[in-house]
């Protein structure tokens, strides 16, 4: 590869969309002149990431841009609009050959066909239903945008309503066994939250934990292994505890059977235990040693919780006097990384693991209450300081002001020192 | 024995500091005193509180680190772990903001009694250098702690400068020592602050005050028949009681409204949101949100910065302007000069608060 090559490989890459629409395309001079519909494509071609690498209409759909004749532009060469259930087909020509889509971006991936046919939307196609999603559906036609474009359909944090735009369709996803309420219970998970609310892009996303191209519903026994791709460590002390067994004898959903699924609520202590918000009734009868465990677990992490709230709270007592407590701020940080590895371990029902870690807490927890005790005392020390001085200032002032006054009595009575007429 | 050494050191003092002819000086000097006389005080009040300054910040130069990874850590330590830390720090922000208000409260004082008019011209100047000096006092020692907030504040601060014309990007690299805030620039803002800042305001207030007891103090036009009272002690007793009462609430807003340390400054970090200087430069701050992007042919953010230049500039020489009142004259149109200057300040100000996302 010589150096001229690069350079003229860079400047088609560069001015390729400058080329592109500088030259004759009679597809764009004709579409400009029809109707809303057939006129849309040529405004949204110019902001498309394939227009940006260069490619025009005849790329995708054939024919001869630089003959006027309508006749001569569709010649045999010209494919027109796919069909629907020849989209897949249509896109896979190029993004299924490494050869080609080497020139463009040797990084993408070619493989999105052969995982859409084996997605139930490629099956469900195969078998003839022409409703399900093609890459149209999900990546746009004329205006698709790169993956990485927070604009584009496929950026995290507009999957949700890409995917939820069909499977949200009561209509359309009718006379399947597919419900339409995953948008709204997924909008209103911690993940939704982690994504919508704090931009953070790892949140998952549909894609997830279903897969993009080869989209399909995980079995019971894949979806705790769906949910260790980010919470591994949950995953392996669940793998090693009691509960692993029973859930496979049951054919429970290991994450799913207290968690659920779309609708995965931020996890708390309210979730162990025995009462009626607590998951381990489900399964463990009043009297059986597993509600009894329950039980303990609740009483050491509600006890746990409740000497961090403490402590929390007389750090902002201290810091609402205005006493500097971030030392002991930073302490509760390190509680608070105990208390979650503490709910953790709830996974693994390692009780005994559970309680050392607890102890731990406590232990910090004291600390952390020593430093909100000290930093109130120094609050009240200094309230205390500042009434000894502002009495004392105060009659520093009484006093001064008295002699002021008598001094200018003084005056008055032609005693003093000035008294001179200007 | 005792007297007769303290009468040997007197008279060794006297003979080489002339202290006999200062303190009949100081026994001969009167103050006038008169309806408007109340308004005397600010000037000593902004001397005193100089002087707290001058005392707390040598304090906090004890423990303070010019390190972009050290200052804010240093900071925190006065507030925690120094004894009283937290109360010299508070002192000393609290009170540098108190004294930028009584300047604005004594220079505005001073111009509506008129008391710049001859021979007192050059008062009133080095007056108006000194709140410009206590200004950029305060600008410096902003960006010290190193926090967020500072931190944006001054990139805000400094991007308005390097947008002059002429000199906007070479004033701009010169006040941060670089393109951007860095640790060049806080170690500039220190050295501004400790060393140049002090040592030509010190000349000044040398100036300022040499003047005021070589020329007493002004009584304002047409006030007739006042009188004298004496400045030793019978002046400085009032003044020691304004002094007591400011000492109280700068004590109350110490324990109850502690400085804040804020978040360490983040360079990566997104410029976080209604991001505004100090109070006592938002109605500048505010004049440059408003103005429209062009006025006539020139850009509306440059114009405004040129106005207040040249704005400054005619104020300082308002003594020179002003012949009325050189002439014991009354001068309505200064006056009315003076109330809009002074609506427009405090109007801006209000709005920068008010109004934030303007």
């Amino acid at each position: 590869m010589n150096i001229r090559a690069i350079r003229l490989f860079a400047a088609t890459v560069l001015f390729a969309p400058l080329l592109a629409f500088g030259q004759k395309n009679s597809c764009v001079e004709c579409h400009n002149q029809l109707d809303d519909e057939l006129k849309a494509p040529v405004a949204a071609l110019a902001a498309d990431v394939h227009a940006e690498y260069g490619l025009s209409c005849k790329d995708c759909h054939g024919g001869n841009p630089d003959k006027d004749d309508l006749d001569l532009a569709k010649d045999k060469s010209f494919k027109g609009a796919p069909k629907r259930s020849q989209i897949p087909l249509f896109c896979g020509g190029c993004h299924s050959d490494a050869a080609a889509m080497r020139a463009f971006n040797p990084a993408l991936r070619t493989d999105q066909l052969s995982q859409y046919e084996t997605s139930r939307h490629g099956q469900l196609l195969k078998s003839g239903d022409t409703k399900v999603a093609v890459c149209t559906d999900c990546h746009g036609s004329h205006g698709i945008q790169s993956a990485r474009s927070p604009k584009s359909l496929t950026f995290p944090w507009n999957i949700p309503q890409t995917c939820g735009r069909c499977h949200s369709d009561k209509g359309l996803m009718e006379g399947t066994r597919v419900p339409t309420d995953q948008l709204d219970d997924y909008k209103a998970s911690v993940h939704a939250k982690a994504l919508f609310e704090k931009k953070d892009l790892s949140a998952p996303v549909c894609n997830d934990c279903h897969g993009n191209h080869g989209a399909f519903p995980p079995s019971v026994t894949s979806v705790a292994s769906v949910c260790r791709q980010c919470h591994p460590s949950t995953g392996e002390l669940f793998i090693k505890s009691p509960h692993k067994k029973a859930f496979d004898e049951l054919g429970a959903g290991e994450c799913e059977a207290c968690h659920g699924n779309h609708k995965i609520l931020a996890a708390s202590t309210a979730m162990i235990g025995t009462d009626k918000h607590a998951v381990c009734g489900q399964c463990h009868e009043k009297g059986s040693r597993g509600f009894e465990t329950a039980a303990e677990l609740r009483r050491d992490l509600d006890g746990f919780e409740t000497s961090f709230r403490a402590a929390a709270d007389l750090l902002a007592q201290a810091k609402q006097k205005g006493v500097d407590v971030s030392d002991a701020e930073y302490k509760l940080l390190d509680v608070t990384t105990i208390l979650v590895t503490a709910k953790n371990l709830t996974h693994g029902l390692d009780t005994a693991g559970i309680a050392k870690t607890i102890s731990e807490g406590e232990a910090s927890i004291a600390g952390v209450r020593t430093a909100g005790e000290k930093a109130l005392d120094e609050a009240r020390f200094r309230r205390r300081g500042l009434a000894v001085t502002t009495v004392l200032l105060a009659l520093f002032a009484v006093a001064l002001a008295l002699k002021i006054r008598r001094m200018a009595r003084a005056r008055q009575m032609g005693d003093g020192p000035g008294g001179s007429r200007a | 024995m005792a007297p007769k050494i303290g009468k040997s050191v007197w008279n060794f003092l006297d003979e080489r500091f002339l202290l006999s002819q200062l303190i009949a000086f100081g026994k001969k000097k009167t103050v006038p005193e008169h309806r408007h006389s109340f308004w005397y005080f600010f000037g000593g009040i902004c001397l005193f509180l100089t002087g707290i300054q001058v005392a707390t910040g040598a304090m906090l130069l004890l423990y303070y680190t010019p390190h972009v990874d050290a200052a804010h850590e240093s900071i925190r330590f006065i507030m925690s772990g120094v004894k009283f830390g937290w109360l010299i720090r508070s002192v000393h922000s609290w009170t540098a903001n108190i004294l930028i208000g009584l300047l604005f409260v004594h220079m505005f004082s001073t111009f509506f009694l008129k008391a710049y008019r001859k021979p007192r011209e050059l008062t009133w100047v080095t007056g108006f250098l000194l709140l410009v000096l206590f200004m950029a006092f305060g600008f410096s020692g902003y960006l010290l702690p190193w926090n967020e907030l500072s931190y944006f504040a001054t990139r805000v601060g400094t991007d308005i400068a390097g947008s002059l014309p002429f000199i906007g990007n070479w004033l701009k690299t010169i006040i941060l020592g670089g393109p951007e805030v860095s640790q060049a620039t806080l170690s500039r803002f220190f050295w501004f602050h400790v060393a140049l800042l002090p040592l030509a305001a010190l000349t000044l207030i040398g100036i300022h005050v040499l003047l005021v007891q070589t020329l007493g103090m002004s009584k304002p036009i047409g006030e007739r028949g006042t009188k004298d009272i004496p400045f030793f002690p019978d002046f400085l007793y009032k003044d020691a009681l304004g002094w007591t009462l400011i000492l109280v609430l700068v004590g109350v807003l110490c324990v109850f409204l502690p400085w804040e340390i804020g978040t360490k400054a983040d360079p990566l970090a997104p410029t976080p949101l209604g991001i505004k200087p100090e109070w006592y430069f938002t109605f500048m701050f505010t004049t440059l949100k408003i103005i429209p992007p062009h006025v006539g042919f020139i850009e509306g953010e440059k114009l405004a910065i040129l106005g207040f230049m040249a704005g400054g500039l005619l104020w300082m020489m308002i003594p020179f302007l002003d012949r009325r009142a050189g002439r014991e004259k009354r001068s309505p149109l200064f006056t009315w000069i003076g109330l809009a200057l002074a609506a427009y300040i405090a109007v801006m100000t209000v709005l920068t608060y008010a109004l934030p996302k303007l």
